[in-house]
């Protein structure tokens, strides 16, 4: 196909007399921001949000799906969410995103109304990422591409900057050396992995991941744990994570609240979550083939 | 009675909803013209998808469709003795409405419905979610380039659908014997009766169907919703829609131009 063929051409000319031709071209002879070192996004002081959610309701049609959620979520904390299949996690996140407007309630990130416009004078102070249950990588790009899209559409670095930081980022996620695939040759927990990388090349200051080890195999999962545990000692950002995979969710997280037609019915370190006596969400937590062993029993 | 009322209110509301909508879509797509620039590759793909990958059938609809004109309207007039006048005739339809329309009617059916499918497909796996999660409008990187390409495509198609239609006509008024005009005549005729304004019009008009073409096709995408079921249907509406609106938007234009 053409798109092929543009980049493949693109990467071969590079190098030559012609090379900054095609990369104006690429960059459709619009300046680069960054020249040398300076970077017009500060991915220095990544630092995690505060957020703050106060009686956020949203219905479709007659089905109430959340209903009156309360949630607080610290700077640099690692959040999960878990909770039966249909009660609205992956739509608090989309909440969360701004992809979906709550019918009421307020949802504060760092104090300020994810729905008001941002003072345009002011630098945005935050970037937060998304990792969709679906994965939803573009179809068009390849792997590579996927992985870069944001640096490039943004135009956050240079051509061969970028190029690096997509080898680090997909050796992060166990794919390194994968650039070149097309989305449809990968498998369902490729693909995940591949969002990951998506969303962590954006060094973002908040990351949300929506079932991030559904379809990974346990030494994979593991692997994403170990990744998940740095970026949090290094970068101190903010993750919150909705997973079925109790064992991820308690090992990582700081804090964990669980859900339950479409309320928050419980919330609290892993410990307390497990030694919880509401009996929702021990008969979540104690099943046979997904939960974690029992306690004393 | 009032059941019927308020039918006829409901779907009349929704009409003038999707009307605001669209021009809603139309006024930031327009908008994001000035980002032009850096989505240079993306359009150069979209106008070689449209372009390049419609030229062929569009060239082989315009010969057939000057062929049948010549024909037509050939043997009619040698009845009267006047089929010196052909390549007027044939020439004005083409350029006025026949290229014009028929190549814009082509693109929707083959380029517009694949546009709905496309950004459709995207709006239901949650791509389009995503793109705005990287910080990247939807209209800009997808609505924006296909229409720049549309607006430049479809006027070079239509040019090209414009000659090779003149040309099978006239093919035609020299082979049949009923006709029997020579080339040269034909072509002497042909221009003498074509200006400049006339053809800038049916340009124009081949830019204003290609605007609609990829407008409604973005337009429908963005709408679509209930899986793949939902694609389908996306693909149906844009074709119907923009058959409607090409034919809606060629008398008004032809009205205001003549
Ligand atoms: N766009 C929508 N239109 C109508 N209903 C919706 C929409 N999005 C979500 N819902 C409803 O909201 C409810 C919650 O959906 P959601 O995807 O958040 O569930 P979930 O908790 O993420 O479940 P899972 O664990 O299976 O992913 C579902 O019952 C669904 O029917
Ligand atoms: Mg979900």
């Amino acid at each position: 196909m053409a798109p092929d063929k543009y980049y493949k051409s693109q990467h071969v000319v590079s190098q030559g007399p012609l090379g900054s031709f095609w990369s104006k071209l690429a960059h459709g002879f619009a300046p680069p921001i960054m020249e040398g070192d300076f970077c017009p996004v500060n991915f220095s002081g990544s630092h995690g949000v505060s957020i703050k959610i106060s009686k956020l309701n949203k219905s479709f049609g007659a089905t109430h799906v959340l209903k009156d959620i309360d949630l607080i979520i610290e700077p640099g904390e690692t959040f999960s969410i878990i909770g039966p299949s249909g009660t609205g996690k992956s739509l608090l996140l989309k909440h969360i995103v701004k992809l979906e407007k709550a019918d009421s309630g307020q949802i504060l990130i760092n104090d300020h109304d994810v729905n008001e416009p941002q003072d345009k004078n002011l630098p945005r102070n935050f970037r937060y990422s998304m990792v969709f249950q679906s994965s939803a990588l573009f179809n068009s790009l390849t792997v590579g591409e996927n992985v870069g899209l944001w640096l490039r559409e943004n135009r956050i670095y240079g051509e061969v900057r970028i190029r690096r930081i997509i080898r680090e980022k997909l050796r992060l996620v166990g794919l390194a050396g994968k650039e070149e695939m097309r989305t449809e040759e990968l498998s369902g927990g490729m693909k995940k992995r591949v969002a990951i990388a998506r969303s962590l090349a954006m060094e973002p200051d908040l990351i949300l991941y929506d079932e991030p080890t559904a379809e990974l195999d346990p030494v994979t999962s593991d692997e994403l744990a170990r990744v998940i545990m740095s970026l949090k000692e290094k970068v101190k950002l903010t993750t919150i994570i909705v997973s079925h995979d109790l064992n991820f969710a308690l090992y990582l997280s700081d804090r964990v609240a669980m859900m339950h037609g479409g309320e928050i019915i419980a919330i609290g370190t892993p410990s307390e979550i497990k030694k919880s006596q509401n009996p929702i969400v021990r008969n979540f937590i104690y099943t046979t083939t997904k939960g974690i062993k029992g306690e004393g029993d | 009675m009032i059941r019927f009322i308020t039918f006829i209110g409901s779907k009349l509301l929704n009409v003038a909803q999707g009307l605001g909508e669209m021009l809603a879509l139309f006024c930031e797509t327009v908008y994001y013209f000035k980002e032009a620039p850096r989505n240079l590759p993306s359009i150069f793909r979209q106008m070689n998808l449209i372009g390049v990958g419609t030229l062929p059938i569009a060239m082989l609809v315009a010969l057939f469709v000057g062929m049948v004109l010549s024909v037509q309207t050939g043997t009619q007039l040698a009845l009267y003795g006047t089929q010196e006048a052909i390549g007027a005739i044939v020439g004005m339809s083409m350029v006025k409405e026949l290229g014009p329309v028929m190549t814009s009617l082509l693109v929707a059916g083959r380029v517009g419905s694949a546009m709905a499918a496309e950004v459709g497909a995207m709006q239901v796996y949650e791509e389009i979610d995503a793109l705005k999660t990287l910080e990247i409008s939807p209209v800009r990187y997808l609505a924006m380039p296909r229409l720049i390409a549309c607006l430049f495509t479809v006027p070079a198609l239509v040019s090209f659908a414009i000659v090779v239609g003149i040309i099978g006509g006239g093919v035609v008024a020299e082979v049949n014997p009923k006709i029997n005009v020579p080339f040269t005549v034909y072509y002497d005729n042909m221009i003498r009766a074509l200006t400049y304004k006339e053809i800038f019009k049916g340009l124009l008009k081949a830019m204003v169907f290609g605007g609609i073409i990829a407008h409604v096709g973005c337009y429908v995408g963005f709408k679509t919703t209930g899986g793949a079921r939902g694609i389908g249907e996306s693909t149906t509406r844009s074709v119907v829609l923009s058959f409607l609106l090409i034919m809606v938007a060629n008398y008004f234009l032809t009205r205001f131009m003549i």
